[in-house]
């Protein structure tokens, strides 16, 4: 099996897991679980505090203009001042987001199922579905505000699922036609019916390219939903926060909501990463032993 | 001929048309009686996997009649005559090894609890009762494809093909293999057919060792292999091993230069 391609979106993942344990051959000495957790979060954590220092020092050593990088420091004290304002506004941009991943998700397990099931729609629509994919859909913003209303939450959502469509839509088909030809003889074998094939072996093989989809498909909905309210809409979302903050110079407060946006963001591929385990614990990727 | 697991008559495989055409099997005459122990070997492109494949219904032929357990092959595939062991263990990574196990059963819509029973021994016949809720990764070589032979037998099919099922084996290993497999045949009483390119593994297991030559795939002659049983660790050293070894070899020499 090829491996799933968001290899460069798995930074949060730990590199340790415990389904060794209990197993016979056991690392001896293995390191307990705090020591693991440092081990795997650890870097990653002096890196951004080294980042936000040096972010920090160097704002102040060459006095640099707030609007054109704030310091850590003033981003921190209107993330404090503005909290409610911009989560209420990250809450909103979230629905949107959310509500687009949903649909555009679901669509696209049902256009994957459709791939196996039927060989005209393999055979006719997977070119153009996957030809779809390198589109840059955000363009189809202005239109969508224009077809759902802008003053509506749909008109986002709309952009966002359509957005989440096409990657989830090719791999999880990808996931479900590439299967190891020995296992379809094994289940050809043991006279399997086409159902019995789907349930049995496609839809578990499907998985761990299903989950990367998704993983890759969280963060574009964030970034969907933003960038769709950048074209009009309600002011009390975290696009238009954004926009109108820039517009008034308001630098630091901009990049305040872009904290959160991250925040929102990185929360919703954790969820996944977690859905993720527990849906496939016996997946390759989760089982690594460290070798550093 | 009641007694025939497997016949065939004149059976031909053609790969391809035109340019592209290739004849992997041709006139191919082979009566498998019930309790024996074939194995099919030859060079590469010699057809013998492509033999075992039309004999399970995972191919059909082109030419020729192949009956399998007295009928068209893919009712008895339907019907389950047969199981398969395949090079790579092809064990389901998410399932546990019990669960691996039973998935012809499940297939077949037997009962949880006979499904349970039949698992359990299954694995103690292949000695793996104790990994019973270890997952496939967490096994060696040896012990899966140890796995995918008690997940081929958990149905009681009469028939087990076997293709190239030591292959990815290291040696000492695949010895071990080829005397549980001799074990499990006796206890069993299954007939099997086993494809293989080791001249001594054929010999060492076999009844009757079918030697095919490439180009067009044929059967270039049969030794029969009047070993006695308990075959062990001195029947590898007896004079009447190494000289059945020199008769494959010489066999297979033979259809290469024909």
């Amino acid at each position: 099996m090829t491996e799933p391609a968001d290899r460069d979106l798995d930074l949060f993942e730990p590199r340790e897991t415990d389904v060794f344990a209990g197993f016979e051959g056991d690392i001896p000495g293995e390191p307990g679980r705090i020591e693991t957790w440092i081990r795997a979060y650890g870097p990653a954590a002096v890196a951004f505090v080294v980042v936000l220092v040096l972010w920090e020092a160097l704002t102040r050593a060459f006095d640099v203009e707030t609007f054109l990088l704030p310091k850590p420091s003033e981003i921190a004290q209107r993330f404090v001042v503005n909290f409610d304002v911009i989560w209420a506004a990250g809450f909103r941009t979230f629905f949107e987001a959310l509500g687009g991943f949903v649909v555009g998700g679901v669509l696209a397990v049902v256009m994957a199922l459709a791939t196996v099931r039927w060989s005209a729609v393999r055979e006719g629509l997977l070119p153009f579905a996957i030809a779809a994919n390198t589109m840059p859909i955000i363009a189809l913003a202005p239109i969508a505000n224009n077809w759902f209303n802008v003053t509506s939450p749909v008109s986002k959502m709309a952009v966002v699922a359509v957005i989440v469509f096409f990657p989830v839509m090719i791999n999880t088909a990808r996931g479900l036609l590439e299967v190891q030809p020995e296992e379809l003889e094994l289940l050809r074998a043991a006279a399997a019916t086409p159902r019995q094939i789907l349930r049995l072996v496609r839809i578990p093989s499907a998985l761990p390219f299903f989950f990367s989809s998704l993983k890759v498909a969280s963060a574009l909905s964030i970034i969907g939903a933003i960038v769709a309210e950048y074209f009009g809409g309600p002011q009390d979302v975290l696009g238009q926060y954004i926009l109108n903050r820039a517009n008034l110079f308001q630098f630091p407060d901009a990049w305040a909501a872009i904290v959160v946006a991250s925040i929102i963001g990185i929360t919703f591929y954790m969820v996944i990463v977690v859905a993720e385990r527990l849906a496939m614990p016996w997946h390759v990727s989760l089982r690594e032993t460290d070798t550093a | 001929m009641s007694d025939a697991v497997v016949l065939a008559r004149g059976v031909g495989k053609v790969f391809g048309a035109g340019a592209a055409r290739v004849e992997a099997l041709t006139g191919i005459d082979l009566r498998i009686d019930q309790g024996e122990f074939i194995s099919l070997i030859g060079p590469s492109g010699c057809g013998k996997s492509t033999l075992l494949r039309l004999i399970g219904d995972l191919l059909q032929p082109s030419t020729g009649e192949l009956i399998v357990n007295g009928k068209e092959p893919r009712q008895a595939r339907l019907d389950r005559d047969y199981g398969i062991v395949f090079q790579q263990a092809t064990l389901l990574d998410w399932r546990t090894v019990r669960a691996n196990v039973e998935l012809p059963l499940e297939i077949m819509g037997v009962p949880k609890d006979e499904r349970q029973a039949r698992a359990t021994e299954m694995l103690s016949l292949v000695q793996l009762e104790e990994f019973a809720d270890h997952h496939p990764w967490q096994l060696s070589g040896g012990m899966q494809q140890r796995v995918a032979i008690a997940r081929a037998l958990s149905f009681r099919p009469a028939l087990l093909l076997m293709d190239e099922p030591f292959g990815a084996l290291d040696e000492m290993t695949r010895e071990l293999m080829q005397q549980e497999v001799l074990r499990i045949w006796t206890e069993t009483e299954t007939t099997v057919v086993f494809v293989t390119h080791s001249i001594p593994e054929a010999v060492f297991l076999s009844t009757r060792v079918v030697v095919m030559s490439p180009r067009p795939g044929r059967i270039s002659q049969v030794v029969d292999v009047p070993l006695p049983h308990p075959r062990n660790v001195d029947t590898r050293e007896s004079d009447d091993y190494y000289r059945l070894i020199t008769e494959v070899r010489e066999a297979l020499r033979r259809g290469e230069e024909r």
